[in-house]
């Protein structure tokens, strides 16, 4: 036989392994195509529980640009002019009212306020304030929601960033995305149902680390756990053939290790067996898929000048925004962006500046190319950090630069696309941005929200581990509805 | 949000398993309707009380209320709804929200189902099973009386046949080979172990197979992996920094535990206890590091006390879920809502471990322990000599204690206050002694500010102690990891009291320290990038202004971790009428580059004081033979004399060259290791109930005890951990013998009699057996706790053989295999699916226990972002390479990914049980991964070296070494078609075979004459087959 019949054979018999026609199977083949009882227009769903959606959902996926380090909202978005004339001053006690601030600056002698050296104006029809470090956020202003009254309980990075992304500050719950996978399952074939990138090149050396649980499964099976693509090498681990397997040599392998695992399960009846010889079939399509995916060459040049230079290189997070759009475009399910360097406890105009460059155009370009391909309606974008940044300087405060600790009390955050309203602005803090005035959002009300928009009941989305029904907002959270469209 | 809402729990708990299953959207009585009923109706139309005749935790009374079906039409349902307040329930109170409305209307719509067995808190109530000790039940009666070999299989049987089900015939004899071996030891059999077993046809076969393997040093390896799951063992401290810490002592002791088959109650009180214990032995010190696998977060600027806080709910979490199998965490926050735990029982469960250090000790394997026993023989041979040589002795050590005693200055303890901008980011906690313990996050470079006021005239010099302190490592008085320090500079200012002027640099005439070492450059932990000459050495060294020098008291190995002091003279008195601020800057900055890893250098707690006495130099005693000195000489022990003569003997000009000899013969002292361990304190912590488990929010205190839903504690015994421990496995446990048992049949039968094995409390599923289960931890119990006895009775049992063969009725009929009417199949621990690809290619590195090893892995994985700085992964080459895999070092953050996607858990909590995946991912992994490619070279060289003459010969072979039988006819002709269209390909392409073939394409192997490296890439091609099978990683 020829190669070029070797072939054609192996697709004969891919076809039969083809995920369309296995009859039986346990739940990690569990490919029910069956039609959204909503009527949303969708591709096969394989996997999801059984009731899920809860109810109609507005948006089919997420794509969350968690930008870690805690942004400054104060110096972002959330515009105080008053702080200009109590430059220097004293926090009035009456405004921490002795809540906990960090280790490192619990024994500052003093906590001086220090106001935003950006200039900020208005934008859009909506006549948002932001801040001049975010002009390519001027022009999706009025797609987006700015929410100013986010908080967390966390104070320190490793609890708040978990907490942000599982729910509970401890290490050992699903992440978000989890959570969403186990519920809703897949919409692709190919790809994994929840994707992670990871941006490189920040600038800033002392980023905190970003590790696998906080994508991780907890006590979810592991196969809902996240899988990060990276720009460099393997896009995920272990994909390439090594050296001297040619994909004819691949193919004849696996359907070598195909007929034998038929034969062991025409005698043992195990349906497990069956999976595993789809599993190879789903590793063997990967192969091709995600290389694809992460090919960004036959991108058309508007499509680098909507993301900015910096899209094309690897890695970057323009080019991950990019990504984060072809993934979107390919239904996965749940795409988790990191975006390190907002930890900026000293000289904030320098480095937040810097940061800033790297950011603001490819968010807004995201949102801007969504848009543009009819997608933004059934995407959900979420950007922001863990926390936020203190009104009061940390160390030496001058006329041209300071830092600032970790803020949990509030924090600024937008949401965008599928399910939101678009062009509001959401909360009220006090004049000192410090303390909250008007409508709340705590981290499990956004966890609440995000999931709604997916037609999901937080309440309802459960898993039993150790006797207790553990959901992704443990025992709070509420959708905020003002925010909905 | 009052209470959770819980949505087809069953079917959830049943898809965790494996499969999903449809669930009617049915609302569930026990889960959703009863809490509103005991929340809101109860106290009235309860236990206690009926108004109006209507109990609603009474079925039959409650059912004159509801017109099931019909919502509508049902009393209850109108009286909750009711508008006027007269009318509407709960009268007098809020009304139900809209949720519990609904769901109630719900509930009778669909017909009010209600379960005559579970219900809490009612008339009918009775106490949940898992809370009654158990007692050894009857063997039940069974019709067929011929199948039983073991009193377990009566049990299985008997619900068999209440089923009208028959159970499987026996496995063939190399599948159960095949299978016992996986079970025991965790490795397949040798082609070699499988041949002998299927010749054996004495009666007493498979139990030799039996015993040879609960014999093999192999099985500690097994079942102490499936213990190390359970308590949270890693090699890493969790958390951003996740740096690395010695522990690995500990799982060889839980592995040598095994393997001597130590009784599960002796197990269970020396890890949570052993430090406790009379006498108590390294090995059962090191055993506390169960409770100390808890993570550690040393991020900058947190508060030691919340993770500390959080490192005790982890300890309380692991007691609950891996000794008691009840959920108690709950309890940490408020009352446990469905099981009768009290958040104040939670917190006096928890005073009982609130009592210790978190003490990191050195401790040395056996090799090591002679050395040290020979180094101390050897020192008191050569003490004994001098003391021979010199037989007044005694009179002139007295004449020196009086000379030594003599003129002491008297110093003044200064209790500073910490500048903490200048801290770096580390907390410095003021101890009652005056001394400040270093905690928290350690800068590898800073310089500690402090000042303090003090009346003081004439103060003429300056002392700084560093002190031991448990919570350092192996107990300091640095806080490097070897306990060590380095002081780069010590300066002094002084300024009156209230003035404004800038502080005067006080001027040293000399520095003297009871330690001064000869100069030698930093350890290459210390490396800081900037490739300067960084020193350590004499006290002068913290005193010459130069950054790049530093006093060191790193004595060596056995000698270093002593308290030591310096004294720093003035060279002239300071004093000032009002009195002086004193600003000390203690510069610490010999650590290395990275401040997030293990390489800082600091000192770990110290003391500083001040002396008014002229020409105050460091006393050359060290601290506690000072301390001896002042006890009455009669009153001395034979230890402390002991002591005081150690150090006179250094000082005897006449011993030179014997004093030289121990300082020799110290120098051979080993290394040893570190273990993280639990010290008991001297004063017990006080214990508060944390609202909703804050460390913020301190209540009630609480004195140790234990809950009353359980067993009491022992009487007359002291209030303290090891009680606890022994109360933990007392005999009158309901829980302690359950839940152990119930995991061991999960690990042969892929489920628990109970599945939710973490959880027999309340709200865990109702056990497919109770009889058996209950029949299995009495029998536990009466075989004095024997883990062995346990395996051994379920390996010899009938159905422990049975063949898992599944029909497609079977299938249908009983998906989990809860009945056991046939052997379960099920793919293997992660673990295991590396161990079986390096046994079956030979290239398995049998040795047991040692450090964690480097296994292969992509170098980025150890980079940043996955960290702040690179994490150290040295590769391991040659035989190391091949450990089995629970050896492979487990970062928490960057778990190993082979067995992350074989699901094994990272450690970050307890876990009792393993999800089991089947992903895309693990065929990437088994296919590409170097150590399974390793593998599948190895298989094919030694399958063409040993497999035989023919290619069907060696086909035979290489299916032996995977799967341990022959392969039919079909799976021959399959394999050698492969082989051949291989061969050819690899022989007439374009490519390198060796590519394949070889580990490293440029250093082939040799081959056996004749075979072409076509054919050696061909064979490499049709191994990488048979280590993916499904079988091959799949216990049948």
């Amino acid at each position: 036989m020829n190669i070029e019949q070797e072939l054609r054979l192996s697709l004969t018999r891919r076809h039969f392994f083809g995920l369309g026609s296995i009859g039986i199977g346990t739940a990690a083949l569990a490919s029910i195509i069956a039609p959204d009882a909503f009527g949303v227009t969708n591709p096969a769903v394989s996997g999801a529980l059984p009731g899920l959606p809860h109810f109609a959902p507005k948006a089919k996926r997420v794509i969350f640009l968690h930008q870690s380090g805690g942004p400054s909202q104060m110096d972002l978005f959330d515009y105080k002019p008053g702080l200009k004339k109590l430059q220097g001053e004293e926090l009035p006690a009456s405004v921490r009212m002795g809540q906990r601030i960090t280790g490192m600056t619990s024994s500052q002698s003093s906590l001086p306020l220090a106001s935003s050296v950006f200039d900020f104006k208005q934008y859009g029809q909506s006549g948002t304030w932001l801040s001049e470090l975010l002009p390519h956020h001027g022009k999706i202003v009025d797609d987006i929601a700015i929410i100013k009254t986010i908080n967390t309980d966390a104070i320190n990075h490793d609890p708040a960033i978990t907490f942000i992304q599982s729910g509970s500050q401890q290490p050992g719950r699903p992440s978000m995305g989890s959570w969403v996978s186990y519920g809703l399952g897949s919409q692709n074939q190919e790809l994994p149902s929840f994707v992670v990138l990871i941006s490189q090149q920040s600038g800033l050396n002392t980023d905190q680390p970003l590790f696998s649980r906080l994508w991780g499964n907890g006590f979810l099976p592991s196969k809902y756990q996240g899988v990060n693509f990276r720009s460099s090498g393997d896009p995920v681990l272990f994909l390439s053939d090594p050296d001297g397997i040619d994909r004819t040599t691949r193919r004849r392998m696996l359907d070598a290790m195909a007929e034998l695992n038929k034969m062991r399960l025409q005698q043992f009846g195990d349906p497990e067996i069956e999976t595993r010889i789809s599993q190879y079939e789903m590793a063997y399509k990967m192969q091709t898929s995600v290389p694809d995916l992460m090919d960004l060459s036959k991108e058309p040049e508007s499509t680098f000048k909507l993301y900015g230079p910096d899209s094309r290189k690897p890695g970057t997070y323009a080019a991950n925004c990019l990504l984060a759009r072809k993934l979107a475009e390919r239904n996965v399910r749940f795409i988790q962006l990191y975006k390190r360097g907002w930890d900026q406890h000293n000289d904030l105009p320098r480095d937040l500046a810097l940061q800033c460059q790297s950011v603001d155009q490819p968010s807004a370009a995201l949102i801007q190319d969504l848009k543009q391909r009819g997608l933004l309606d059934e995407t959900l974008v979420v950007w922001g950090g863990e926390f936020g940044r203190t009104v009061y300087c940390q160390g030496k405060l001058t006329q041209t630069s300071y830092g600032r600790d970790h803020h949990p009390r509030c924090f600024t955050m937008w949401m965008a696309g599928g399910g939101i309203k678009g062009g509001i602005t959401m909360g009220e803090t006090d004049d000192f941005c410090y303390n909250i005035v008007r409508d709340p959002m705590h981290v499990h009300d956004l966890q609440a929200t995000i999931l709604h928009c997916l037609g999901v009941d937080h309440k309802r989305l459960t898993y039993r581990f150790q006797g207790r029904d553990f959901r992704l907002t443990d025992v709070s959270g509420d959708v905020t509805k003002q925010l909905l469209a | 949000m009052k209470f959770l809402r819980v949505l087809h729990c069953a079917s959830i708990a049943v898809a965790a398993i494996g499969s999903a299953r449809i669930a009617a959207a049915e609302v569930d009585f026990v889960k959703e309707i009863q809490p509103i009923f005991e929340k809101s109706c109860y106290s009235c139309h309860g236990e206690k009380m009926q108004m109006g005749g209507l109990r609603l935790d009474s079925k039959s009374v409650a059912a004159k209320e509801i017109n099931a079906g019909k919502a509508a039409e049902s009393a209850l349902f109108l009286r909750i709804t009711a508008t006027s307040d007269q009318t509407r329930m709960p009268m007098g109170a809020k009304p139900l929200d809209g949720s519990e409305i609904t769901l109630i209307r719900q509930w009778i719509d669909q017909g009010a189902s209600w379960p005559d067995g579970p219900i809490a808190k009612s008339a009918e109530a009775k106490k949940h099973w898992a809370y009654v000790a158990p007692t050894r039940p009857e063997l039940p009666s069974v019709s067929n009386t011929k199948w039983s070999t073991n009193p377990i299989d009566r049990f299985i049987l008997a619900r068999l046949e209440q089923e009208k089900l028959r159970p499987a015939p026996e496995a063939d004899k190399a599948t159960l080979l095949r299978r016992l071996s996986l079970d025991l030891i965790g490795l397949p059999p040798t082609p070699e172990e499988t041949e002998a077993f299927l010749k054996d046809k004495s009666r007493g076969a498979y139990e030799k197979q039996v015993d040879r393997l609960l014999q093999s040093p192999h099985y500690g390896e097994r079942w102490g992996r499936v213990w190390l799951d359970a308590a949270r063992y890693a090699d890493s401290d969790g958390y951003e920094k996740d740096k690395s810490r010695q522990v690995w002592f500990y799982r060889d002791w839980v592995i040598q535990a095994m393997n001597r088959d130590m009784p599960y109650d002796r197990f269970v009180i020396e890890q949570v206890a052993g430090d406790l214990l009379p006498n108590a032995t390294q090995d059962q010190k090191v055993a506390t590091g169960f409770l100390r696998n808890s993570m550690i977060n040393e991020e900058g600027g947190v508060d030691p006390e919340q993770f500390r806080m959080e490192a005790m709910f982890d300890r309380m979490d692991v007691i609950g879920k891996s000794v008691l199998g009840v959920t108690i965490q709950c309890a940490q926050c408020h009352n446990h809502k469905f099981d009768p735990l009290k958040q104040e029982e939670y917190y006096r469960m928890f005073a009982f471990l609130n009592d210790s250090h978190e003490g990191n000790v050195a401790v040395y394997s056996p090799a090591e322990q002679m050395k040290r026993a020979e180094i101390f023989r050897r020192t008191k041979e050569i003490e004994a000599s001098m003391q021979h040589r010199m037989p007044d002795w005694q009179q002139r050590m007295a004449l020196w204690e009086g000379e030594a005693s003599a003129g002491q200055p008297e110093w003044m303890v200064l209790r500073p206050t910490v500048d903490d901008i200048s801290t770096g980011g580390e907390r410095y906690s003021a101890q009652p002694d005056g001394s400040l313990l270093g905690l928290g996050y350690a800068p590898t470079k800073h310089n500690l500010k402090l000042t303090v006021d003090t009346g003081v005239q004439n103060i003429t010099a300056f002392r700084l102690e560093l002190l031991n302190d448990p919570d350092l490592p192996l107990g300091g008085p640095g806080r490097s990891i070897k306990g060590t320090g380095a002081l780069t500079e010590f300066e002094v200012e002084a300024a009156p009291v209230g003035s404004k002027e800038k502080p005067v640099k006080i001027k040293f005439a000399k520095a003297t320290a009871d330690i001064n070492l000869p100069e030698k450059p930093l350890d290459a932990i210390f490396y800081d990038k900037t490739d300067k000459k960084r020193v350590t050495g004499p006290i002068e060294f913290a005193i010459d202004g130069k950054e790049e020098t530093a006093w060191g008291f790193d004595a060596g190995p056995g000698l270093r971790n002593q308290p030591r002091k310096a004294v720093f003279t003035a060279a002239a008195p300071v004093s000032n009428v009002g009195g002086t601020t004193l600003t000390f800057h203690v510069s610490q900055k010999h650590g290395g580059w990275n401040s997030d890893d293990n390489q800082n250098c600091n000192l770990g707690r110290f003391r500083l004081s001040i002396t008014t006495q002229p020409d105050a130099v460091a006393d050359p005693l060290p601290a506690k033979v000072r301390e001896i000195l002042s006890i009455a000489s009669d009153k001395r022990s034979q230890a402390q004399e002991q002591a005081v003569f150690a150090y006179w003997r250094t000082t005897v000009p006449e011993w030179a060259e014997a004093n030289e000899q121990i300082v020799a013969l110290w120098r051979e002292h080993p290394e040893g290791s570190s273990q993280l361990i639990l010290a008991e304190r001297e004063t017990p912590r006080e214990t508060h109930i944390l609202g909703r488990g804050d460390f913020l929010r301190p209540g009630k205190s609480v004195t140790p005890g234990v809950p009353a839903f359980l067993h009491p504690l022992p009487k007359d015994e002291p209030v303290n951990r090891l009680t606890f421990a022994r109360w933990l496995v007392d005999r009158n446990s309901p829980t302690t013998a359950r839940s152990l048992v119930n995991r061991t049949w999960q690990n042969y039968f892929g489920m628990g009699l109970v599945s939710t094995t973490e959880d027999l409390g309340k709200q865990s599923e109702t056990p497919s057996h109770p009889e058996l289960l209950d029949w299995l931890a009495v029998e536990f119990m009466d075989r004095n706790w024997s883990m062995k006895a346990i395996h051994r009775l379920i390996v010899t049992s009938a159905v422990y053989k049975e063949s898992s063969r599944i029909t497609p009725e079977m299938y249908a009929r009983d998906p989990y295999n809860r009945l056991l009417a046939r052997g379960s199949r099920f793919r293997v621990d992660a673990e295991i699916v590396r161990d079986i690809a390096l046994s079956a290619s030979g290239l398995l590195n049998p040795e047991v226990g040692g450090p964690s090893i480097f296994a292969p892995a992509p170098e980025f994985l150890f980079q940043p972002p996955a960290s702040y700085g690179p994490k150290i992964w040295t590769e391991a080459k040659g035989a190391k390479r091949y450990r089995r895999a629970l050896y492979t070092f487990r970062y928490r953050s960057i778990p190993y990914p082979m067995l992350q996607v074989f699901d094994s858990p990272n450690g970050d909590v307890s876990c009792v049980r393993r999800s089991r995946s089947n992903t895309p991912l693990q065929a990437l992994t088994t296919l590409n991964e170097p150590l399974f490619l390793e593998s599948a070279r190895a298989l094919a060289l030694r399958t063409i070296r040993e497999g035989g003459k023919t290619d069907a010969q060696r086909v035979t072979y290489a299916v032996q070494r995977c799967l341990s039988r022959k392969p039919t006819e079909r799976e021959s002709t399959e394999l050698l078609s492969l082989l051949n269209k291989q061969t050819l390909k690899f022989a007439n392409g374009t490519g390198n075979p060796w590519e394949l073939a070889a580990n490293d394409a440029t250093r082939p192997p040799a081959v056996p004459a004749g075979t072409t490296p076509a054919q050696l890439a061909a064979w490499t091609a049709v191994s990488r087959v048979l280590l993916n099978l499904d079988e091959t990683i799949t216990k049948e």
